[in-house]
This record gives structure tokens, C-alpha cells and sequence, in this order.
């Protein structure tokens, strides 16, 4: 292989090659020297003028960000021009004259602004008064030759006309923090930029964002642009167009008129979200126009919660809205069929407990669909004793309980579903028998949101197909091409046969229209609706009472009111679930689901409606005993 | 085990040239973020002290033990580099986009800039082996080109097409100073220049593509990559004969320079310095240059041949490449320049490509 006889020859071949070699890197160089003497010295005097005036400058150019609208083209998300007081350092001379000319027209201490300059003298416009009104505006151009160096920014600033009413899913926008912009996450973006943080904004920004632009421009000494030598126009971000319909999420804000809750209602057979109101709510425009430390607080401290959005996020007990899941359970796992029937006294022995019905003389002997429409607790105390909490569990996640919906709006709690080897894995106890009782009925531990719920209704409204909840119907181009559209999908079927998913349908029938429904009077039967009362115990009944008469702040231990609902009865449109907290008995929600049904149908066939907008009786007007779902 | 004579050996000369040479790059560096607006930038520049301080630890312990000891371990050394390549792809650090980075606690390393150095040490150990006077033949290229190709691919996904390119380069590079027949050279040409247009096609990215077009053509990216080049002649130009004095660059210090830390730090020194600073910069890396292919010639067998003509070659092609790009003379592609920009694995791949030089030049008079 070697070709290397001897030392001579080597040194000879390498003489030779590194003698190649050195005269290869010496024109290399030589071609760098060459460009250096062109550069330095036959350009140097023009290059050097160009450095002297720093004529070329490169300005960034914000893209308007894509506007969010309801499934009609109201607008929910939209921009509007801001304009700021900036000054460039280096060319606001002489600095005595003008800082105290622009702290007085704006209203300012000089020395804030001599601090907000700083010492760089640089050529980046510094921020010295943000987002100032068009009177402003028009003082401070009135005067421009006063003050060189002093230039109106104008950006697009997000504005949310809707204020609160979509708060939770529409989102807001804030700076962008140093974490993100390391992240990697956001390559375009710079410090100050403003991206989404919550909701749709933050959810779909890479389409929202659009992407920034820019020029280069020649300034002339004064830092006035004097030519614009390069544009590269920025690309405004696309639409989003929600599944929302303005009217009935209007109209649902305006139900809970401000007591902390949520109201769901999902188009029964797309899973389209057509309202999703959390209350209390917030005005996003805070965000982004930006708040005082004691606005902060408020939001921050405010008792019922105001940021977070309860349809989605914490997971409340359903309480009897979770009877159907027993049942069919029950139904499925034959421990009962439609004839069964079980006899309530009131109250149901197990061990040495007495477990109590909340109708407390009883309900008699009833059957399944009776037993829905009444809510007794001892018919499904029994139901769940045979089935076992296991069997129960099992059928709640068939359901949809105990997972996230895949809604996508971020911070979605998945919600509890209790079962022996949860309870084992999270206090590392072994499961009671008496807790079976408890979770039958929707207690204990059992969490939900009010989406799963509305979605389950809907789901036992369109005969058995559990959506994936749709909030984002698409994306459309600024030009109006569709650059992304969500079509419906089933996640799963609820795990019951037909005949007796129909039991249950028969119950929630009876729920408001039979009569001893739990829920019966609160509408007409033009309007068609099935639902189902829910009561969600904040304390043990036994220490309810003490709670009640003794405390202060007696609100805080009154029980979750819930209600689902879906209409028509047959050919099933749309699903509606009602959640107050601390609202007493579910019957307090069943009028709000009545409307939101009532506004939807008004809404399909406007004329001949008549008879729905009759006003119904309210559960004011009925016993109120009678009309408690639990007590 | 110490030989006293490795003392009296010791290249003091070049140990004498490289510190000169840090010592600009240092200097340069805190003259490119000392008057930076933002004043957190300065850690930069302590961060590069802190490279210096390891950097140097690797060069001593590159030239301790023989450097024989690399063509023995030959293999280790490229299994580890390919390992950590492979090891980028799978648990890499994404930075704006690409995955090129292993965080080591506070620290972030390019296991790329590794490469550079294990495809010398392959490739000397291969070519010492294989040397032919009349030259290389198409069949004996076969094997290094896999060699370099391996990591090549690689470096490409991550992708870093630079530093990939660089890989490439430095094996090229040490392939032609072994020498490559007439008749398969006229081969080679003729096959690259079929091969370009495939290349072109599926190997680039997009934004490759448009940094050659912007290099073609500075006022297709105005904002991009074409700015930087008007910014940077514009910086090197204004320096005119003398420069505008340390500290006094008036592009720099507006920030119109991008990267001025990292690839564009050429353009600072030489808007200080002017053109006799920047000719003594040059100077000065011509110097270390000669000094390899010196230290080439004079050792005493081809594997420290090879691997001194390796470590020569990378530092041409980063220097050649560097400041070709910043004078407009070469498309954007992010090679920093030796000693002077700022990052860490580059300073420390240097250095130890300048500790195997110290290594190869003080066991140039041993015989075993």
C-alpha cells in the first residue's frame, strides 16, 4: 500500500504538496485583500457617508391579525389603530428644547421620559407614551417641527367588541414573555409583540398571527425617511369563524345574569358549540390595553372566579344529571329491565346508615323511567349496589365522563370518574360499599364539566353518538379561502342498546312533562324538550343544616344546581347543559335551559312559534317542596 | 513517561500566535457588545472568557499524550462523534427551528463542530495508510467519501447545512493534498456537474435556496439575509484606511449589525480598524496557516501529516468562508470565524484542533 519508500521520498512528496497547498491559501487571501482594499478604499468614502448619516434602516411592519367572528360573521375579535408617542434618541436635538415641549403636550413629568430614553443614544424609537387618544394625536402633529426625533407609531391593537360575553373562548392577547420568545416556539416574533394567551387566540395564533413585514428605508440626518429603497409587505393572518351563534350566547349570558355558572348548548347531532357562557366573566380588552395592579387584584381575587372558564375547567359533582349513566348501567348489565321495580320508602338501610331519598316520605314503587323523571335516590341506591361502582365507572367513561372532550381551547380538566382502583391509587384506601350509594346518584367524588354533560345530552338526544365538541367551524384566508375546516366526528357511540336508551330518553321525557316529573311546568310541550334536575351536595347533609343556620357566608355551602336538557323529543337538534353554583336545586336551572331551547327554535323557523313563547310557569309559582330535586 | 525534551519542543511561537489571536477576538468581542442597547448582552462576552478558560484546558490535554494515540483510537473517536450526532436528532435542543444543540446544564454544545474534528482524525488514519505519489484513484475515494458522508448526512438533517458543508470541505480539502489522479479529477468535475442540479432540487431547503438567491441577488431578502449585507459592507467600508477607532464603530454600536457577535463580527473589527487593522487580522490567521502546512511538512510521519494539513484546512475554510460572507463575496452560511466569534463549541473545536497542532510540531524531533 505505501507508496513512501523513504524518508527522502516523504519529505520530498510532502515539500511538494504543502508547497501546492500554501500557494492555493495564499490566492485565497490575496482575493480577501483585494476585496478589502475595494471595500475600504475605492468605496470607502461613499460607504462611510452612508454609515455617517445611517441612512439605511430596516422598520419592521406589523401584519393585522385575523379577526375572530361567530358562525353569522359577527365580529367577536377585530383591530383597531393605536398610536404611539415614540422618540428616537439620536435625533431629537437639541434634547433641551424638546423634551419639555413633549412632556407638557403629553402630560407627562420630563423625567419620566429622560428615563424611559435612557442613555443609549440610539436610533430605535423608545416608547414614551402608548396607545394615546386622537386629541393627543393632534397636538403633538401639529407641532412636529418643534420636535425632531419625536414619531406617531401606528399599530393595529386588538379590540374586542363582544367585552365579555366570549371571553373564556375567544381569549385574550398579551406580551409576549422573554420564556416564549426563547422557547423557540414563536420564530418570528420579537420583544413587545403582542400573542394570543388563552382560548382561540392562543390556539389557532399560527393563523391568527399573519406574518410581519418591513422596509428598508434611507433616513435623512433628522430621522425623517427620506426614500423607501425595499418593502416586503407583511401577510394579515387569517380568519377564524367560530361555531358560536351571537344570539344564543348572548342570550344565555344574559340567564345567569351574572351568577357564577356556565350554560353549554351543542348542536345535538354535530357537536357543534352553538353558546358557551362562563360567569362571572371579564373584559379581555384589559389584557391587551392593559390593567392597573387593583384591576388585577380584582380578577385575581374576586371569590366566584371570573378568568377561569367553568364550562371546561374545574369539574363539579353532576349529581342526579349522572342517573341516566346508572340506569344504563343497570339496564345493560341486566340487574333491571324496564319492568323492574323497587319500592322507596324514603330511605334506604345500608349497614347501619340510613341513606335518605330526598323526597322523604317516598316515592312508592316505581320503575326505571319513573325513576329518571322523579329522581329517586333509593331506586338507584339499589340499581347501583347490584351493578357495583366499577360497572358504574365503566359505563360514566362509555359516556365521556373522566376524559377531556378534545375541545382544544386548552386547560380542559378531564373531570373524575371514581372507581376502586382510583380511589386506591390517589388516598391508597380500599373502596366502601356505602360510596357506591353515593356515586349512583352523582355524588362523591364523581366530577364533571358542564360540556361533558351538555355533549351527553346530546348524545342520549341523537340517539347514542358522543361528539367531539366543535368551537372552531374554520379558518378562512383574508381573501375568504377556506384554509381549514372541522367537520363533525363521533368519538365514540354511549354504550347502550337502542330499547333502552329509549327507557331512558321515556324518563327524561317524564322529567318535564310527565306529572311528578322533577322538572315539570317549566314549558310548554310545543317546545319538546327531555332533561334531567341535578343537585350537587357542597357538604354532607348532616352538617348542611348547621351550615345553613349558623355560618354567615351561607351561600358558599348551598348546593350546585344543574340541568341538561335536549329538544325536540324526537329528530333531536340541540342539547343544552345548565350549571349555577351554589344555585340551590336543579329546577332553578331548568327555565334558563328552557330559554336557551326556546331562543334556538325561534331562531330555525321564526314565524309560528307562538304557542313556545307563551310565558310558562315558573317553579315559582309550583310547590316549592314538590319541585326540589333533593333535599 | 514525560519526555523533558517535549518542553524544550514546545511550539511557543504558535501557542504565542493563537493567544495573540484570541486576544483580538476577545478585544473585538467586547466592542460588539459593550454598547449594545441591551446591557445584559455583556454576560455574552463573560461567557466567551469562560470558553476561552475551557478551551484551553482541551488544547493542553490534546497535546499531552502522542498523538499516535488518535490513529489507534481512530475508530472510538468516530463511533462517539457519529453517537452524538445521532444523539442530537433524538433529545436535541430546538433552536429557532433547528435541532443542533445538547444542553449541558447552563452550557449548550454543536455536536457538529465534533465532527469536523473526527472526520480529520478518520481521514488522516485512512490517507496515511493509502498515500500513492501518483495520486488517488476514482476506487480508493470510494472509502473516504463514505467516511465523510456519514456524518455529512447527518449534520444535514438537523439541519446545518454550513457547518455540514464545512464537514465536507475540511475532507476534501486533506483528499486533494494527498492528491487526486489527472484522469479521476476530470471525472469527479464532470459527476459534480451532474449532480448539482439533483442537489439543487431535492437536497436544499427553501430558505437554502433563497440565501444563495439572495447572495445572487442582495435585494431579493431585504429584511433577511440582504440587509446584513448592505449593513456589513457598509460597516467594512466605512472603516476605510485606518478605521474609526476601538469602540468608536458607529454601525455596530446602532445595532444595524445583525449577529454582530457570531458571524458578522468581521464587520466590527474591521469598521474599528479599518484596513490595516483588517489586513493585520488576516495577517495573522495567513500566519497560523503557514505555520500547520509548516508543521505538516516537518512532521515526522504522514498520519501527523495529515492530521496537521486537517486541523489547517478547517481553519482556512472557516476563516476564507467567513469573511468572504460578510464582504459580500460569498452567500450567508453560518461559519463563525476562528477565536473571534462568539460561541462556544466552535471555540472549542478550534482549540483542540490547535492542541493537536502543538501536539504534532513539539513531537516533530522524537523517534520511537
Amino acid at each position: 500500500m505505501y507508496d513512501i519508500t523513504s524518508r527522502e521520498v516523504w519529505t520530498e512528496w510532502c515539500r511538494q504538496r504543502v508547497t501546492y497547498a500554501m500557494l492555493l491559501i495564499a490566492v485565497a487571501f490575496g482575493v480577501l485583500g483585494l476585496r478589502l482594499v475595494y471595500l475600504q478604499v475605492f468605496q470607502g468614502e461613499r460607504l462611510h457617508q452612508l454609515s455617517e448619516n445611517n441612512a439605511i434602516r430596516l422598520e419592521s411592519l406589523d401584519p393585522t391579525r385575523g379577526r375572530i367572528m361567530d358562525s353569522h360573521g359577527e365580529i367577536l375579535a377585530d383591530n383597531r389603530p393605536r398610536f404611539d408617542i415614540c422618540l428616537i434618541p439620536r435625533d431629537a436635538k437639541p434634547r433641551d428644547a424638546i423634551l419639555p415641549l413633549l412632556a407638557s403636550l403629553l402630560e407627562m413629568d420630563e423625567t419620566e421620559i429622560e428615563k424611559k430614553i435612557g442613555k443609549a443614544a440610539s436610533f430605535k424609537p423608545v416608547l414614551i407614551k402608548g396607545d394615546v387618544g386622537r386629541d393627543v394625536l393632534g397636538i403633538v402633529e401639529a407641532r412636529r417641527y418643534e420636535l425632531p426625533g419625536v414619531v406617531v407609531r401606528v399599530k393595529p391593537q386588538r379590540h374586542f367588541p363582544g367585552q365579555g360575553t366570549t371571553a373564556h373562548i375567544v381569549g385574550y392577547l398579551s406580551e409576549i414573555s422573554l420564556d416564549e420568545l426563547r422557547s423557540g416556539s414563536y420564530p418570528n416574533r420579537k420583544p413587545g409583540d403582542f400573542i394570543g394567551k388563552y382560548g382561540v387566540e392562543k390556539e389557532f395564533e399560527s393563523y391568527l398571527a399573519g406574518r410581519h413585514g418591513g422596509r428598508q428605508v434611507e433616513a435623512d440626518a433628522r430621522g425623517r425617511t427620506v426614500r423607501i429603497m425595499d418593502t416586503v409587505p407583511p401577510k394579515p393572518g387569517a380568519n377564524v369563524f367560530l361555531s358560536l351563534d351571537m344570539r344564543l350566547q348572548k342570550k344565555a349570558e344574559e340567564l345567569l345574569d351574572g351568577r357564577p355558572g356556565a350554560i353549554v348548548a351543542v348542536e345535538a347531532d354535530t357537536g357543534r358549540i352553538l353558546a358557551m357562557v362562563s360567569s362571572p366573566t371579564y373584559d379581555p380588552n384589559l389584557f391587551v390595553d392593559g390593567m392597573t395592579q387593583k384591576q388585577w387584584n380584582e380578577l385575581i381575587k374576586d371569590p366566584d372566579h371570573p378568568l377561569e372558564n367553568k364550562a371546561i375547567h374545574g369539574g363539579y359533582a353532576p349529581g342526579s344529571t349522572f342517573k341516566m349513566i346508572t340506569a344504563m348501567a343497570g339496564l345493560e348489565e341486566g340487574k333491571i329491565d324496564s319492568h323492574t321495580e323497587y319500592n322507596c320508602p324514603g330511605r334506604l338501610k345500608f349497614g347501619d346508615r340510613y341513606f335518605r331519598c330526598w323526597r322523604h316520605w317516598g316515592h312508592g314503587s316505581l320503575e326505571v323511567t319513573e325513576a329518571i323523571a322523579q329522581s329517586c335516590d333509593v331506586f338507584f341506591y339499589k340499581v347501583g349496589l347490584d351493578v357495583g361502582v366499577d360497572k358504574i365507572a365503566e359505563y360514566a367513561r362509555g359516556c365521556g365522563l373522566g376524559q377531556v372532550t378534545g375541545l382544544g381551547l386548552g386547560n380542559e380538566s378531564p373531570g373524575v370518574v371514581p372507581d376502586k382502583a382510583w380511589k386506591r391509587r390517589v388516598y391508597n384506601k380500599p373502596w366502601y360499599q356505602g360510596e357506591t350509594l353515593s356515586v349512583a346518584i352523582g355524588q362523591g367524588a364523581n366530577l364533571t364539566t358542564p360540556l361533558q354533560m351538555a355533549l351527553l345530552a346530546a348524545a342520549i338526544g341523537n340517539g347514542g353518538s358522543l361528539y367531539r365538541p366543535i368551537m372552531v367551524d374554520r379558518v378562512e384566508s383574508p381573501e375568504g379561502d377556506v384554509i381549514q375546516a372541522f367537520s363533525p366526528t363521533i368519538r365514540t357511540k354511549l354504550p347502550v342498546s337502542m330499547a333502552n336508551l329509549e327507557l331512558i330518553r321515556e324518563g327524561m321525557w317524564g322529567a318535564v312533562n310527565g306529572p311528578r316529573g322533577t322538572a315539570r311546568g317549566i314549558c310548554p310541550e310545543s317546545l319538546a324538550i327531555s332533561g334531567k334536575t341535578g343537585t350537587a351536595q357542597v357538604v354532607g347533609r348532616k352538617d348542611r343544616d348547621k351550615f345553613l343556620n349558623e355560618l354567615t357566608d351561607k351561600i358558599k355551602y348551598q348546593d350546585h344546581a344543574w340541568f341538561i336538557a335536549y329538544a325536540p323529543r324526537e329528530d333531536c337538534k340541540i342539547a343544552v347543559a345548565v350549571f349555577i353554583k351554589h344555585g340551590g336545586h336543579g329546577t332553578a336551572c331548568a327555565p334558563l335551559a328552557r330559554d336557551i331551547i326556546k331562543e334556538y327554535m325561534d331562531g330555525k323557523n321564526p314565524p309560528g312559534a307562538k304557542d313556545a313563547s307563551t310565558p310558562a310557569e315558573t317553579p315559582e309559582n309550583l310547590d316549592e317542596t314538590d319541585l326540589q330535586d333533593r333535599e | 513517561m514525560f519526555d523533558r525534551r517535549l518542553l524544550q519542543y514546545f511550539d511557543w511561537g504558535l501557542l504565542l500566535l493563537i493567544l495573540i489571536i484570541m486576544g483580538v477576538g476577545l478585544m473585538t468581542l467586547y466592542s460588539a457588545v459593550a454598547s449594545s442597547a441591551n446591557p445584559a448582552e455583556i454576560r455574552i462576552y463573560y461567557k466567551q472568557l469562560t470558553w476561552f478558560g475551557i478551551g484551553l484546558g482541551a488544547m493542553i490535554i490534546c497535546f499531552l499524550p502522542h498523538y499516535n494515540v488518535l490513529d489507534r483510537w481512530v475508530w472510538v473517536v468516530y463511533a462517539i462523534s457519529l453517537f452524538l450526532l445521532i444523539l442530537v436528532l433524538v433529545v436535541g435542543k430546538k433552536i429557532s427551528g433547528s435541532v443542533r444543540w445538547l444542553s449541558l446544564g447552563p452550557f449548550t454544545y454543536q455536536p457538529s463542530e465534533f465532527a469536523k474534528l473526527a472526520i480529520m482524525v478518520v481521514l488522516a488514519h485512512h490517507y496515511s495508510q493509502n498515500i500513492r505519489t501518483g495520486g488517488l484513484g476514482f476506487v480508493d475515494l470510494i472509502k473516504p467519501f463514505i467516511y465523510m458522508l456519514i456524518p455529512f448526512v447527518l449534520i444535514f438533517m438537523e439541519p446545518d447545512l454550513g457547518t455540514g458543508l464545512l464537514v465536507m470541505l475540511v475532507g476534501g480539502a486533506m483528499t486533494l493534498f494527498v492528491g487526486i489522479r489527472k484522469r479521476t479529477m476530470a471525472w469527479l468535475a464532470a459527476f459534480c456537474a451532474a449532480i448539482g442540479p439533483i442537489a439543487w432540487i431535492y437536497g436544499l431547503k427553501p430558505y437554502q435556496k433563497a440565501r444563495i438567491f439572495t447572495f445572487l441577488d442582495p435585494d431579493r431578502d431585504p429584511l433577511g439575509a440582504g440587509y446584513h449585507i448592505i449593513q456589513s459592507k457598509i460597516a467594512i467600508g466605512s472603516g476605510m484606511l485606518t478605521g474609526k477607532g476601538y469602540l468608536q464603530g458607529s454601525q455596530k454600536s446602532l445595532a444595524f449589525l445583525p449577529e454582530q457577535h457570531t458571524d458578522f463580527i468581521f464587520s466590527v473589527f474591521a469598521e474599528e480598524w479599518g484596513l490595516a487593522g483588517s489586513l493585520v487580522l488576516l495577517f495573522l490567521f495567513l500566519m497560523l496557516m503557514i505555520w500547520g502546512l509548516n508543521i505538516a511538512y516537518r512532521s515526522r510521519d504522514p498520519f501527523g501529516a495529515l492530521l496537521a494539513t486537517g486541523v489547517t484546512a478547517m481553519i482556512f475554510w472557516q476563516v476564507f468562508i467567513n469573511v468572504g460572507m460578510v464582504m459580500g463575496l460569498m452567500p450567508v452560511v453560518g461559519v463563525p470565524l476562528p477565536l473571534v466569534s462568539y460561541g462556544g463549541s466552535s471555540v472549542l473545536t478550534i482549540m483542540m484542533g490547535l492542541g493537536l497542532l502543538l501536539n504534532i510540531s513539539m513531537r516533530r524531533f522524537l523517534f520511537e
